[in-house]
């Protein structure tokens, strides 16, 4: 049983707090935040306890999720709770930042009411809940130029006006109450997390995929769809199908509610999304990547004339062509560098005999010819611990979350690619 | 928190909260209160408000009410006498058409924690409890362990029990899971909601109706079940088998739980239930959760403390990556240290080979001491790769290679050729103390196959003077006598001055002491110290002693799926220390196998005489209460032949509980205080005997309850081994105590079981 259930900013502002057995006060909240803080960066910070009480936490968005408890309670299950939680504000508010939560502090704690009685869980369906609450999502506009792209000239339509924005699945689930007609879109998205090991030559030494197909539907009563996936898609090692093993993984696990029948035969999943954000399919895929990664990465050593070495290492992507490129970078020594170069989509970075790794990661927007259906490109961040000058070649690490289009299970049928806002399903 | 100018916000509210024009706008009214809302939550006093609020709560607009309820939950202990001026329109509330109102109504008046409520809301309460919306028979079945919590001293209302039990049947599955919940806490001083076999059955059959929540807690309460035969015990087995394949890892981790108690005597359904849970186990390990991973990754570390290959195939699942948090990190390679086997050594050595260069000096640490330990059985390919990592010539990854050095040195006796051949050259990478202390310890001890080793420790010796830490310079003087007894000719100098300086000019006293011991030994003669110093050089034995032996499932099954694992076992045995015995509020899952094979008869006994050892040496102080412990359970046979051996300690007789007190009820009861019930007669059979173990302050407790005639009480024969007065006495306390709770709630449970 859960006793209270607060909500921190990174900087330790108050933002939720609800105490469900009035076991202990709300000082407490000041105490986890010093402790969190104080934690030396070995010691896990997951399940902490003052005098009796433990202190179970998540930290999604920037914001710490904390429950606490007197009793023994499954970690499982907490944690569990507490990630769910966070999915619920952003299913309702649209995003979870302080801002959002800020804004619709009244919307949460009336979640955590309906959530929580006596520190037991109650429900935590977006379906069950959206009957009780009341209160309606404000969600933060902050202006972008992005958004001046939209507008043509006297008003007209654009080619970018016909396509829905990136952002626009990050809105509350139940914002189209107000709104006459509302939008009845379903998004998907596929979205891999690569890590990757580069040895110093360039070749790949190691690579891991974990991916994931998130449904964002906000349709109020939606009908059964169907998700064709590429009817060669192979499980495992030893099945394989069609001209060989185009589209494998290695293990796949589907959402409760995705029905299978067709699966085996046809590769088609079928599910009837509820409000809400779901992940349908998880897959993992190790060692033998089918296709080679979305990007490159190449390390050099150079000795300048004047004996101090150089490390460098450029990274390079090889996506297709109209993408739009951005850079940020953390850097953890003055004499390291990072730059963009757009016109061959590569980012170098160098630095001379520090030790440190700089962080660069690139963000890119990818819009396929054609359709034009916008691929959100996340985020691909590469590391080189430019140890030791002499060193026998650390080798490059990167880590990167993308939509990477080659390996994917792509949904060839009922709906597009990613971020596609779909009508109303009624084909289906 | 002070708040600048907090005093001026409080009277701005109050006036916007009085004023007539924001009252008829309500918007602008809910936006006021929303603003004392969120100033509440920053921390800021807003109790002197209450007044104005209390008004609020009369409105139409539920989302006013509901911020209403808010505030008053939150300061109605401070205000208790305008919190009951909130009472009637609550109640007036709980009687509204609407089933959102009288439930938000009753779910919030119940939440008044405050002196008096009690006889306002036992009323709604019980009405609540017969409504014909499910979602305001939630609230007031609630409702009830919360008017039980404000006054835990009250008499325990056995109607409402009674209707408690009734409504465990209830169309809706999570009334259902709050009456488990709200009899567990009613009920808690006689441990509990009593788990019979109609109400277990009932509760495996409506597994499927529940969502995740209810899932995992109601598989928690159904430990408290014991089968009583095989074929019910397969038939629940059977039954919740789909539920370790959830896709949730909290019902996946609960079913383990369940599965691991069930069969605590049968090894091959424990083994059989942890196969089945290792999917969705490794799929929590990858989670995207970073907090759900770091607690799976416990629970895999608690599983391989009983089977050490269970992951094996697996091992690529632990391997770091790039973004991850350090504590994770630091728990995969504690993983990987233990999945290593001739297969994958080679790749796992690889993947912390590349840890060791971690911008995060402790990760890089913690890296190389892996390494070291898995050099305890690899050694040669270990040995490479330490030797590789020297040639970095980096401050903290030459110290953690030599402190490694040192301890495989130790253990493997082999490997000392090759270590003194590569650690020439470190002493000008090492700066920290403990690096210092293991390569001074290794010239020391290896010096004779180190060619330059009297040169470096002369070097430490010259640097005496700006030396900080004392355990180095304690380091050096026996490193340095020892190396004079190898090699006197090129010692003898520097040994000299070293001990000059330490007796003449150092502060420390320990050095001194040191010194001066070093000295007066040396005075002695050659053999002598040679007999005092030169120890062996290698102790491989204590390798076997450090490798970790397996321990048995059910030392650890209790624990799964609890905060345990996600402490470490120092912080929790601390913990549980301090709050006296395992906050769990569930029995020990041990007792089921009080039933367990003959065959552990002997283990039985060795891990009893382990206990006894463990706690002999902690006698109680006097004001100390005695504390059952839940020791390793007894199998009958060994029972019997203790029974047997011993002579009874006292015989006493109690009074009968009165009414039908029914074995499992008792035996739960027992239980509870950790008194182990072994055998028990039918209801009705006279004589009817009881036989039950208790463990405490290191002896076993033996006894049987006897009950001859319907009229007579109960005598009770009390055996013991080893004699311990206190715990004798004590023990008939507990049992007293619980003869006399069950007598006094004895009518209102037996109706139901």
């Amino acid at each position: 049983m859960i006793s209270q259930v607060f909500l921190l900013s990174a900087e330790g502002d108050h933002l939720i707090y609800k105490d469900f057995r009035g076991e202990a006060g709300r000082d407490v909240i000041n105490v986890f935040y010093e402790k969190v803080n104080a934690l030396p960066g070995d010691q896990p910070p997951v399940v902490m306890h003052h005098e009796g009480l433990h202190f179970v936490h998540v930290r999604q968005g920037g914001l710490y999720c904390v429950a606490t408890t007197r009793s023994n309670p499954s970690p499982f299950t907490l944690t569990e709770f507490l990630n769910r939680l966070a999915a619920l504000i952003r299913d309702y508010c649209g995003s979870l930042s302080e801002q959002s939560v800020s804004l619709n502090s009244a919307l949460i704690y009336e979640l955590l009411d309906e959530m929580l009685d006596f520190g037991y869980p109650q429900t935590s369906s977006t379906e069950i809940l959206k009957n009780f609450i009341q209160t309606e999502a404000v969600t933060p506009k902050p202006f972008s130029l992005l958004d001046l792209r939209n507008v043509g000239l006297f008003g007209a339509d654009t080619q970018h006006s016909k396509v829905a924005p990136s952002a626009a699945a990050s809105r509350p689930v139940l914002s189209t109450r107000g709104e006459p007609g509302g939008k009845n879109e379903i998004f998907i998205d596929v979205i891999e997390r690569l890590t990757v090991v580069i040895g110093s030559n360039g070749t790949l030494l190691k690579a891991d995929i974990q991916g994931e197909i998130r449904l964002k539907c906000f349709v109020p009563s939606c009908s059964e769809m169907r998700i064709g996936l590429n009817e060669e898609f192979s499980i495992g090692k030893t099945q394989l199908r069609g001209y060989g093993a185009a589209v494998r993984v290695d293990e796949c696990s589907f959402h409760e509610a995705v029905k299978l029948d067709e699966f085996e035969n046809q590769r088609v999943l079928r599910v009837t999304p509820s409000q809400g954000e779901h992940t349908v399919m998880q897959y993992q895929l190790s060692d033998e990547l089918p296709s080679p990664p979305p990007f490159r990465l190449f390390h050099s050593l150079e000795r300048e004339p004047s004996g101090r070495q150089e490390n460098g290492g450029t990274g390079s992507l090889s996506s297709p062509p109209s993408l739009s490129l951005s850079l940020s970078q953390e850097l953890s020594s003055p004499d390291q560098s990072a730059e963009l170069q757009p016109i061959s989509r590569a980012c170098a970075g160098r630095s001379h005999g520090s030790r440190g790794a700089a962080l660069c990661t690139v963000q890119g927007l990818w819009r396929a010819p054609g359709s034009a259906p916008p691929l959100c490109w996340k985020s691909g961040r590469s590391a080189c611990p430019s140890s030791c000058p002499s060193s026998p070649a650390p080798g490059c690490r990167s880590d990167s979350s993308a939509c990477h289009p080659p390996s994917l299970p792509c949904p060839s049928a009922g709906y597009d690619t990613s971020r596609t806002p779909t009508p109303t399903p009624s084909a289906c | 928190m002070p708040y600048l100018g907090s005093e001026e916000t409080v009277k701005e509210l109050k006036r916007a909260l009085s004023n007539p024009n924001v009252q008829s706008d309500r918007l602008r009214y809910r936006n006021v209160i929303l603003r004392v809302i969120r100033f509440m939550t920053q921390g800021l006093d807003m109790a002197p408000l209450f007044m104005e609020m209390v008004k609020a709560s009369a409105t139409v607009d539920i989302v006013q009410k509901k911020l209403v309820y808010l505030f008053m939950c939150s300061y109605a202990t401070l205000k208790p006498d305008l919190a009951l001026l909130a009472i009637n329109t609550l109640l007036k509330d709980c009687a509204d058409p609407n089933p959102m109102v009288r439930g938000l109504a009753l779910r919030n008046m119940c939440n008044l924690r405050m002196p008096g409520i009690s006889e306002y809301i036992q009323q709604p309460i019980l009405s609540g409890l017969r409504d014909k919306a499910s979602y305001v028979r939630r609230a007031a079945v609630l409702g009830c362990a919360k008017m039980q919590n404000l006054q835990p001293d009250a008499e325990i209302d056995g109607a409402v029990v009674n209707e408690l039990y009734g409504l465990l049947r209830d169309q809706d599955p999570v009334v259902m899971v709050n009456c488990l919940r709200a009899l567990e806490e009613i009920l808690k001083k006689e441990g509990g909601v009593v788990i019979n076999k109609p109400i277990a059955h009932h509760l495996l059959n409506r597994m499927k109706d529940l969502d995740v929540w209810g899932q995992s807690e109601v598989l928690t309460f159904l430990l408290r079940y014991r089968p009583r035969c095989h074929s019910e015990l397969f038939d629940i087995l059977n039954l919740l088998d789909n539920f370790l394949g959830s896709s949730h890892s909290g019902v996946v981790a609960a079913t383990t739980r369940l599965f691991l108690s069930l069969g605590a005597a049968l090894p091959a359904v424990q083994s059989g239930a942890l196969e089945r849970a290792r999917g969705p186990l490794l799929a929590a390990c990858t989670a995207q959760s970073r907090e759900l991973r770091f607690v799976a990754l416990c629970h895999v570390q608690q599983v391989l403390r009983s089977l050490p290959g269970h992951f094996g195939a697996h091992y690529k699942k632990f391997f770091c990556s790039y973004s991850e948090p350090n504590y994770i990190k630091f728990r995969k390679m504690e993983i990987l240290v233990e999945l290593v086997n001739d297969e994958n050594v080679g790749t796992v050595l690889e993947e912390l080979r590349g840890y060791c260069t971690d911008v995060s000096p402790e990760l890089a640490q913690a890296a190389i001491f892996a390494i070291g330990r898995i050099g305890q059985t690899y050694s040669e390919k270990c040995l490479s790769i330490l030797t590789g990592l020297l040639e970095l010539k980096q401050e903290q990854i030459t110290s953690a290679v030599v402190q490694t050095f040192r301890d495989l040195v130790w253990l493997c006796p082999q490997c000392s050729e090759s270590v003194c051949a590569s650690i020439a050259g470190c002493e000008e990478h090492i700066q920290d103390s403990e690096g210092k202390q293991a390569l001074v310890w290794l010239l020391g001890v290896h010096g004779e196959q180190i060619p330059g080793a009297p040169y470096v420790l002369e070097e430490f010796i010259d640097a005496l003077k700006t030396e900080q830490s004392p355990a180095v310079k304690l380091e050096l003087l026996t490193a340095t006598v020892r190396l004079f007894l190898s090699r006197p000719a090129e010692t003898q100098d520097m040994l000299g001055r070293l001990l000059t300086f330490c007796i003449e000019e150092e502060c420390d006293m320990s050095v001194r002491d040191r010194a001066l011991f070093c000295y007066r030994l040396l005075q002695c003669g050659v053999e002598e110290a040679h007999r005092v110093l030169g120890g062996p050089k290698s102790d491989p034995s204590l390798g076997v002693i450090a490798g970790r032996p397996e321990e048995p499932i059910n030392s650890w099954a209790g624990d799964f799926n609890t905060l345990a694992p996600v402490y470490s076992r120092e912080d929790w045995a601390a913990l549980t220390a301090t709050t006296g015995g395992s906050p769990s509020l569930i029995p020990q899952a041990t007792a089921g196998a009080a039933q367990a094979d003959p065959g552990s008869a002997e283990e039985a006994e060795a891990a009893s005489s382990a206990a006894a050892a463990a706690a002999a040496p902690s006698p109680p102080g006097p004001g100390e209460e005695l504390c059952l412990l839940s020791g390793p359970p007894l199998s009958p046979e060994l029972f019997e032949r203790h029974w047997l051996a011993l002579e009874p300690s006292r015989r006493v007789s109690l009074g009968w509980p009165g009414g039908d007190c029914l074995p499992e009820t008792l035996q739960a009861a027992l239980q509870l205080v950790n008194i182990q019930a072994l055998a028990l007669s039918r209801p009705h059979a006279r004589p009817w005997k009881a036989y039950l173990y208790a463990h405490s302050l290191g002896t076993v407790v033996l006894a049987e309850l006897l009950r001859d005639t319907d009229a007579g009480g109960l005598q009770v024969t009390v055996k013991q081994d080893p004699e311990r007065e206190e715990a004798l006495s004590s023990f008939l306390t507990v049992l007293k105590t619980v003869m006399q709770t069950l007598g006094n709630s004895s009518s209102s449970l037996s109706s139901h079981v």
